[in-house]
């Protein structure tokens, strides 16, 4: 692994993402450019129907481009099978939910343990870690309740934490705030600044101004094409502090 | 995943809904505990009906008045052909005619009442019969003695009362030297025979023999001819020979137009008709359970299906955080597994415990290798049903499944 100059974490080329077929098609994404790189916090900005959730899923490996390629730390995901794909999902990505999406009537310690669960992680090892990530969220009292005991903001850090127990390098958030009161956001604002400062890639969706205040670079999406692209703050630092991330010989492999 | 992984999961799975679970578990706990009962039934009456037919004796040949198509009925007055007579048993007895007879027992019918004191009593059987009778039929005494050959020569007033008729007449009082009166003429009780029960048709305790010729002479008269002959070959391979015999010497004096006047009951053909009778009768039962498993086994794969669609959005979850295919599957397959393993087992206690009480009159006996078949197909249901909702689960692409509503 290089380090040395700066190196795309995500590279999409031409990417077009449309559902149906013929005079009803309708065209989500419309050759999208984007080059994000390692270390960088972009925030996607865009109206309802811009595109920005269709980017995100592409992204996170949740779904597939109509037409155009997509690298993910320079391997094309499109020759990735099903199971390499869930190795991806599993180890270099980190989800996190509007909705949350924690597996109902389940703890938030056993919601956090999931990926590691997938991850092959023996089980002492497993709890040791999500109780780490969950104290990383300022959870770790919560450890035990179940997801309808939580408010809003706190299973939003359980997803959070959920999706960094298996220290991806790349955290994708798809408007993790939009169903969080003003506080509450400030909170999970904070704790992806902090993730941010760690080394991590970080790209949120969000169509809230102070969301994107956070960011370093912010995309505006209109009609599934890029509108503007601003850098608003520093670029990430040309080698990387978090430099974990040695998944892709795993993968090819 | 581990398997422990994933029946972790699928215990989580099965305990989030106990309700639901245990309906499901409960078709398969039906199905089972069915197999287990009913093949115990069809294999508790085989055991019985051969106890039965075993307790008149493998090695015997009865031989029994009235040919095929020669009935009462049909000419007036019964052919004194048909009669068996004194006569014929003579000839039966004859070493040097028939080498495999080991013994000939004549038998006459006759119907009495007994009265001892003021207690009056009718027995269901009353038997004029010889002292081999005892060995050829297995009724043996079990206090006093049977009758004798003295008794038959003598003409002695003698009986041998079954369990039944004693307790009717004596109570808890001891028959043996009490004089009887069968239709008002004495006979000292000389013998009480061995309880036998009863043969799922008659009460086999509810008879009273006595010796044949004082039966002939007081009771049932000379000119009567016998009931039936019983003959005892000398072992089990010579039944069939010992029947030839019998009914060679039978046929010239007791047949017309070619047609034999009497009829030759043989106890080990009986006995195998009964056992494969039987046999076709525990198949239809058992069929009958295999049924009902099979249909525990679709309410399975029903819940598996609305399980699988009520957690979409969790397999989405799962798969978006990095669950395989292989995970997923393992997960909904462990837990229909799950369920008919559970309700295997419980169906397997029950099935025991209701083999335990007697039903419609048999006494289950309960087959081992039905126990595992039932168990084994059981669990195969389970998995079986169980791999199309688990596949469809795993074969969910994670985006169709977050979006599911």
């Amino acid at each position: 692994m290089s380090g040395e100059r700066r190196r795309p974490t995500l590279f999409l080329r031409n990417v077009s993402k449309s559902y149906g077929q013929g005079e009803i098609a309708v065209h989500a994404l419309r050759e999208i450019d984007l080059v994000i790189d390692r270390g960088d916090f972009v925030a996607v900005m865009g109206s309802s129907g811009s595109g920005k959730s269709t980017l995100m899923n592409v992204l996170g490996c949740l779904d597939v481009p109509t037409t155009g390629r997509y690298y993910l730390d320079g391997i094309d995901v499109a020759e990735l099978d099903d199971y390499e794909l869930a190795y991806v999902r599993n180890r270099k990505i980190g989800f996190v939910f509007q909705s949350f999406n924690l597996v109902p009537r389940t703890s938030a310690l056993h919601n956090v343990e999931l990926p590691l669960i997938y991850a092959r992680v023996p089980r002492r090892e497993r709890r040791e870690q999500a109780i780490a990530a969950l104290d990383a969220v300022g959870l770790a009292n919560r450890m035990e309740h179940l997801p309808n005991e939580l408010s809003g903001g706190q299973q939003q850090r359980v997803a959070i934490a959920r999706a960094i127990v298996t220290a991806p390098a790349l955290v994708l958030a798809d408007e993790p705030t939009g169903n969080l009161d003003t506080a509450s956001t400030v909170e999970i604002m904070q704790i992806l600044s902090d993730l941010h400062a760690s080394g991590r890639t970080i790209v949120v969706i969000t169509h809230e101004a102070e969301v994107a205040d956070r960011a370093q670079r912010v995309i505006h999406l209109v009609d599934g094409g890029i509108e503007s692209d601003r850098r608003t703050g520093a670029a990430p630092p040309v080698t990387p502090r978090f430099a974990h991330d040695d998944s892709a010989e795993a993968i090819s492999a | 995943m581990s398997v422990l992984e994933a029946m972790r999961m699928a215990m989580h799975g099965v305990a989030a809904n106990r309700m639901r679970s245990l309906l499901t578990m409960l078709g398969i706990t039906i199905g089972v505990a069915a197999v287990i009962i009913l093949v115990a039934v069809g294999h508790g009456s085989a055991v019985a009906v051969q106890k039965n037919i075993e307790g008149l004796g493998t090695n015997v040949v009865t031989i029994q008045p009235g040919g095929f198509g020669f009935g009462r009925g049909s000419g007036g007055a019964q052919s004194s052909f048909t009669q068996l007579t004194t006569k014929d048993v003579k000839a039966l007895q004859d070493p040097s005619a028939t080498p495999d007879i080991k013994s000939v027992t004549p038998v006459v019918n006759g119907s009495v009442t007994a009265t001892f004191g003021s207690a009056s009593y009718t027995p269901n059987q009353f038997i004029g019969t010889t002292p081999s009778y005892a060995e050829a039929r297995k009724s043996p005494v079990s206090a006093g003695e049977f009758i004798t050959q003295q008794d038959e020569t003598a003409h002695s007033r003698v009986v041998v009362l079954g369990q039944t008729v004693v307790t009717n007449l004596f109570g808890s009082q001891s028959p043996l030297g009490q004089t009887i009166k069968l239709n008002g003429i004495g006979f000292e009780v000389v013998g009480v025979l061995a309880p036998k029960g009863t043969n799922g048709i008659q009460d086999q305790d509810d008879i009273a023999i006595a010796p044949l010729t004082t039966t002939q002479s007081l009771i049932t008269g000379v000119t009567g001819g016998l009931g039936q002959i019983i003959i005892e070959a000398k072992s089990s391979h010579q039944v069939d020979a010992a029947e030839a015999e019998a009914t060679s010497i039978l046929t010239p004096g007791h047949s017309s137009n070619g047609t034999a006047n009497f009829r030759v009951l043989n106890q080990a053909s009986l006995l195998q008709t009964t056992a494969s009778t039987n046999q076709v009768f525990t198949v239809l039962l058992a069929a009958v359970a295999a049924i009902s498993l099979l249909v525990g086994g679709i309410g399975v794969m029903n819940i598996m299906l609305v399980t699988v669609t009520e957690r979409t959005r969790e397999i989405g979850i799962r798969k978006a955080v990095g669950a395989r295919r292989s995970d997923i599957l393992a997960q909904f397959l462990s837990e229909s597994v799950l369920l008919s393993v559970f309700g295997g087992a419980v169906g397997v206690a029950a099935g025991l415990l209701g083999s335990r009480f007697k039903i419609v009159g048999v006494q289950p006996a309960v087959e081992p290798y039905s126990v595992a078949l039932a168990l084994a197909v059981g669990i195969a249901v389970g998995l079986f049903f169980g791999i199309y909702p688990a596949n469809r689960a795993a074969s969910l692409r994670p985006i169709d499944a977050l979006r599911y509503e």
